[in-house]
């Protein structure tokens, strides 16, 4: 085995109450492709931030190529070679490629962009890469900005890359782009560290995947050794039989018909092409997907949140009595008025669910706050709401009038749930609803789910693990590029054909 | 024509007070920190220029121009960069909010100037007229032989040389912005302070810099402003504070680019002294015309924020705290 | 590869997860008593008053009479009228920066009227000019938040350019208005006659004013704290996503709320004007526009901390007044102090929000 040339010993770190790396002490090789691999919220990125000057550790040493260092800001991780490319991009949207790359460096022979392009293109020939120095960054595209990135990285001389979540927003060619790069540059003697949680990706790319587990370090193992089953147990911490319960369907009523949907985003972007499906009282839908794919946009579109091309059709068709009405073109206060019974946990909690500076009563009150004459809030029925919810999901929080930005993720996403079931919903639509949970508190929002499905709610369940949306939902949407490449059944429905749908569109790759 | 040459005149002298004020405000913005104390950095300037030639002329007995300016000079930009100090410590290592830090640094530097300029002669216990005669006649020295060049002479050599220094200062820091590695460096710290952190830049000392600096440089307008356009008194009367939010509209104006300060201060001269120059206006409607600066800077802030163009925002990140360990 | 070896921090930053109220409010007097010690040290080496003495002059200047109270009274109703009004926009993360125009406009309206409409009976001419300020400052505040909601045009610029637009047009009529002609001032308006102008109750003209902010201090606490509108103000401040989430229309909140505080700024132009000067300038509002926003940003749009705050700043700018006049220095003095004061306030919040963490000390501290 070759030399350890980052060494990990007793790293912790904590964010207030939250411990986001617990005594972590870990070996990384020169030479090697590593991947680190856990859960969301399971520390990767905290503790390569450590090594990349963005985070101090609060206790622990790191000793880089034999000599223990302190690395206070980047420009220390720069001076020990290591270089990182975060998942939220650090790039000048006004300045050129080439302005990016040499930002912050001080360069012998003077400022010279001229001279730097021509580095950046020499670069590029070396590794493999596509890059125009002179384009602005906000000319380019998600995968370009990622690329200027690396290209930033190797230009500051880093002979230790860290990538974080480098394919969350690559297509699957860009991603196979991606690793042919990482592999030339192992090739080139340097070190690869990869955060993901993608287990396939794992399998694919690293040497040696290292396992951290609720920001504990669990363990290393060779990929050549790993199995997907094996690197699972480890990254949660048990053998994964899920066991979601399913009940069985009863009683299935049409409640939401989506018909032709199609949206652009902010950028003038096409994210959704002609999208049809219908959702029934008593199931529950899954939508699977890369993420990206279209998804917020589906749900925000019935929501009232989004505006969308003509041709699309949204119906909802009430339980009280039977009729139908059309949301598109309506504002979520609208809808309501209407009388339709829509609740919806977005992606964002803190940032569109939930106000974060309001405590737990006052957040109850978010959608309906207007209602009635008065005006008055009334501030009676969400506090008694509130201490409900608290009580009845176990909610931990100082109290109910402390800020929920306070709280811990998985109690957040408790207060945002239990909101939102208790407005008695028809149709209950959920983004990414155990995302950053941990392993109980995301059973305790399955069984929610599943309630809503036996009372006759209309479930839709946006997911990104497939073996959750395999146990939990009756039928599977997938999503691709902003279209239906099919729709499943949950109980027959095999992981490697969802997988292959999810990338693929009627037979095309996605692009 | 001697009209012309008369609203040109004023519009230079005029321009180059928010010149001042402008270029170095760009210099601040451009590191990503709004200072709206700019009126108060300029009286800062101002009075500190004012009274070290003022020590200096009252007991010296022969003062020397060229120490008088150069102390005007030293003192202007000293005692602006100190206001901007505190703006600094307050907004970069306090985090406190910057636009009401700036509001107080305004109240506290037009107290401090108009305090001590109205209260130097009793506390140095002379009761004559403020002035500072020899200070005030080296600010104002043309340029000899070129001004008298007929129009010419009278249009573009008759002033003071703090006019041309504010021209050199705009030419000069917009060299810096466009062409040298520090200058990328400043303009990554007001777009995305993140981005210039993790490519090894020092935010927290490149945004002192640039506040200290261009505090600096807002100073110089203050003290053009005692030494050459009201020759060398003090007025309690609200003129610098007007001129410094003035130079705030100027940075919007002139969309960030030290450049455009230039012949946009100037255009906001002429556009100030116009209604002199028009017939038939009564002392009431000349007031009117008096807004067309404001007015002129409010459309140009409306049309940058319809028109969506990437070169012409403000730095992205302008007016945000920055804190590393932020999640 | 070069190791860099270093020493770790001296200091780091990490931020608190909330504070208990009293230590809050512990740090904030204490800041306080720390910039008025600067203070009187800076008082004391300008003019050799004894510091002690600086304080009790300044306690005289300010309360030393029953005139001298109701002049602090006046300047604090004045200050604590512009804050209450700015007080939602800011709660709202509108930076309305633009009260002193709005005030003057305010002022304008209100003179106007004392001037044409003087035949006008004493009630109809109140209700006019009371109706006229609120209605022209809610015009100046709507302009830029049409243009926030629809385009969103940078506020903190726009309502700063307003209000030196406001300045010239009160130029304007102070030109148009003079009294005497050539004075280039309107002088006070229906001096004889006293039209327009707020009756003396318990001996004194200010006390109308002084009831009225209580009440708008009290009614705009009701307002933001326990209104379906005050709701939408906090959500709208806190995120526009969950705004439009939870059905708010969010361009309506933004010109409704300034809409509100226009009108309020405008109201203290209305107070400025018929309940205290009785004349209209380009100084009617003297600054404290821009004063008021920091009174409100202090206060946490607070209304019982916004009139203590801006009592503070009343009492300092008389007392500042006195010294100044006791040792033939000039009243400028008082917004020295000010920013002074101000600046320590500002940095105190920083010690509320922050904890340091030295080096050696690696444990969780509590600071």
């Amino acid at each position: 085995m070759s030399e350890a040339v980052i060494s990990l010993r007793n790293v912790t770190k904590s964010f207030g109450d939250v411990l986001a790396n617990d005594n972590v002490s870990m070996d990384i090789y020169k030479g090697e492709i590593l991947s680190l691999l856990g859960e969301n919220g399971s520390g990767k990125t905290t503790l390569m931030n450590m090594l990349s000057g963005i985070y101090y550790p609060d206790h622990g040493t790191i000793t880089v190529g034999g000599k223990e260092v302190n690395i206070r800001d980047p420009k220390d991780a720069f001076a020990c070679g290591i270089g990182m490319v975060h998942q939220h991009f650090k790039l000048v949207d006004v300045f050129s490629a080439a302005q990016n790359v040499v930002v912050g460096i001080k360069r012998k022979d003077g400022f010279d962009l001229r001279a730097v392009s021509q580095e950046i293109r020499k670069i590029c020939d070396k590794y493999g890469f596509v890059m125009d120095p002179e384009k602005k960054v906000y000319d380019m595209s998600v995968s370009e900005k990622q690329t200027l990135e690396i290209i930033k990285v190797i230009y500051r001389g880093a002979d230790i890359l860290i990538l974080d979540e480098p394919t969350a927003v690559l297509t699957p060619q860009e991603t196979e782009r991606l690793f042919d790069v990482v592999r030339n540059m192992k090739k080139d003697g340097k070190t690869v560290v990869i955060i993901t949680h993608k287990l396939h990706e794992v399998l694919a790319i690293s040497d040696r995947v290292a396992i951290l587990r609720k920001g504990a370090y669990i363990d290393a193992v060779a990929t050549r050794d790993a199995t997907q089953e094996k690197l699972t147990e480890m990254m949660v911490g048990e053998k994964v039989e899920l066991n979601i319960d399913r009940p069985e369907v009863k009683d299935k009523k049409l409640r939401l018909k989506v018909e032709h949907l199609s949206c652009y985003n902010t950028d003038g972007l096409q994210v959704l092409n002609d999208v049809s499906f219908d959702a029934y009282g008593g199931e529950i839908l899954g939508i699977a997907g890369v993420s990206g794919n279209g998804q917020k946009e589906l749900l925000e579109s019935v929501a009232g949140l989004q505006n969308t091309m003509p041709g699309s059709r949204i119906s909802y068709y009430s339980p009280e009595d039977g009729k139908e009405h059309e949301l598109l073109g309506l504002t979520p206060k609208k809808i309501r008025q209407l009388g339709v019974h829509l609740s919806f946990v977005p992606e964002d909690r803190l940032g569109m669910g939930l106000v974060g500076s309001m405590g737990m009563s006052e957040n109850m009150m978010l959608k309906d706050y207007s209602e009635g004459h008065s005006i008055f809030t009334d501030k009676k029925k969400p506090k008694a709401l509130a201490e409900q919810i608290l009580k009845d999901l176990k909610v931990v929080t100082p109290g109910i009038s402390t800020p929920v930005r306070r709280l811990s993720g998985g109690n957040v996403q408790k207060v945002l749930v239990g909101r939102e079931i208790a407005a008695s919903p028809a149709v209950l639509m959920t983004a990414y609803a155990v995302r950053g949970l941990d392993i109980n508190t995301s059973y305790t929002i399955y069984r929610l789910l599943n309630e809503q499905k036996s009372a006759g709610v209309a479930v839709i369940y946006v997911g990104e693990d497939l073996d959750v949306l395999m146990e939990l939902c009756d039928r599977i949407l997938v999503l691709c590029g902003g279209r239906v490449s099919g729709i499943l059944d949950g109980r027959t429905a095999r992981k490697e054909e969802i997988g292959r749908m999810m990338t693929t569109y009627a037979g095309k790759e996605n692009s | 024509m001697q009209g012309f040459i008369s609203l040109f005149q004023a519009a230079v002298f005029f321009g180059t007070v928010i010149m001042f004020g402008c270029v170095g405000e760009i210099i601040t913005e451009k590191a990503g920190n709004l200072n709206l104390g700019v009126p108060g950095i300029m009286y800062l300037g101002g009075i500190s220029s004012l009274v070290a030639v003022f020590i200096y002329e009252g007991n010296t007995e022969s003062p020397s121009p060229v120490i008088c300016v150069l102390l005007a000079m030293t003192a202007s930009f000293a005692g602006a960069a100190i206001g901007g100090l505190i703006y600094a410590f307050l907004t970069i290592t306090l985090r406190a909010n910057q636009n009401v830090t700036g509001l107080a640094l305004s109240i506290f530097g037009s107290g401090v100037a108009n305090f001590f300029g109205g209260s130097l002669n009793t506390l140095a216990g002379r009761f004559e007229q403020i002035s500072v005669p020899v200070t005030s006649a080296a600010f104002r020295r043309n340029i000899p032989f070129l001004a008298d060049l007929g129009v010419v002479g009278k249009l573009f050599f008759s002033y003071g040389f703090m006019v041309y220094l504010a021209i050199i200062l705009a030419v000069l820091v917009q060299l810096f912005m466009d062409r040298t590695a520090a200058g990328l460096n400043l303009r990554t710290v007001g777009e995305n302070p993140q981005a210039a952190d993790a490519a090894g830049i020092n935010v927290t000392a490149n945004k002192y810099f640039a506040i200290c600096i261009g505090s600096g440089i807002c100073g110089f307008g203050g003290g053009y402003y005692v030494m050459d356009y009201i020759k060398g008194t003090w007025a309690n009367d609200g003129s610098i504070e007007k001129l410094g939010w003035l130079a705030v509209a100027l940075v919007i104006f002139a969309t960030w680019k030290a450049k455009n300060a230039i012949w946009g201060a100037y255009l906001f001269g002429v556009l100030y002294w116009m209604y002199l120059y028009i017939p038939g206006l009564t002392r009431a409607s000349q007031e009117i015309f008096k807004m067309l600066p404001y007015v002129v800077t409010i459309i140009v802030l409306v049309f940058t924020s319809l028109t969506n163009s990437r070169e012409k925002q403000p730095p992205a990140a302008l007016g945000q705290p920055y804190f590393r360990e932020d999640r | 590869m070069a190791g860099a070896v270093k020493k770790e921090p001296f200091v780091r930053l990490a931020k608190r997860d909330g504070m208990p109220g009293f230590k809050k409010i512990t740090i904030r007097l204490l800041s306080l008593i720390i910039a008025l010690i600067v203070c009187g040290l800076l008082i004391f080496a300008i003019t050799k008053l004894n510091p002690l003495e600086v304080y009790s002059t300044m306690i005289t200047g300010a309360f030393g009479t029953k005139t001298r109270i109701w002049s602090t009274i006046k300047e604090m109703t004045m200050l604590a009228c512009i804050a209450i009004g700015l007080a939602p926009a800011f709660k709202m993360r509108f930076w309305n920066i633009g009260a002193e125009g709005q005030v003057l406009i305010g002022g304008i309206v209100t003179a106007g009227c004392m001037i044409y409409l003087k035949a006008l009976p004493p009630v109809a001419l109140f209700a006019v000019m009371l109706v006229g300020s609120m209605i022209a400052g809610a015009l100046w505040g709507l302009l830029p938040a049409v243009f926030k909601a629809k385009w969103n045009t940078n506020e903190t610029l726009f309502t700063l350019m307003m209000n030196y637009v406001a300045i010239q047009l009160t130029s304007f009529f102070v030109a148009k208005w003079e009294n005497p002609y050539g004075s280039n001032t309107v002088g006070i308006i229906n001096q004889k006659t006293q039209e327009g102008w707020f009756p003396a109750v318990m001996e004194s003209r200010y006390f109308i004013s002084v009831v009225l902010v209580l009440l708008l201090a009290v009614l705009m606490f009701v307002y933001l704290k326990f209104t379906k509108h005050g709701y939408e103000i906090s959500v709208v401040g806190e995120s526009e996503n969950t705004a439009r989430y939870a059905g708010i229309s969010v361009g309506w909140v933004i010109i409704r709320t300034m809409l509100l505080s226009g009108a309020l700024c405008g109201l203290a132009g209305f107070m400025a004007v018929a309940g205290a000067s009785h004349t209209i300038s380009t100084s009617t509002a003297g600054g404290r526009g821009f004063t008021a926003i920091i009174v409100a940003w202090l206060a946490k749009f607070d209304s019982a901390t916004m009139l203590l705050i801006s009592l503070l700043l009343a009492f300092l700018q008389s007392g500042a007044g006195e010294i100044a006049s006791k040792c033939k220095l000039n009243s400028y003095a008082s917004e020295m102090i000010t920013g002074i004061i101000l600046f320590f306030i500002l940095g105190s919040e920083f010690f509320i929000n922050y904890r340091l963490i030295f080096r050696g000390a690696k444990e969780k501290g509590e600071g």
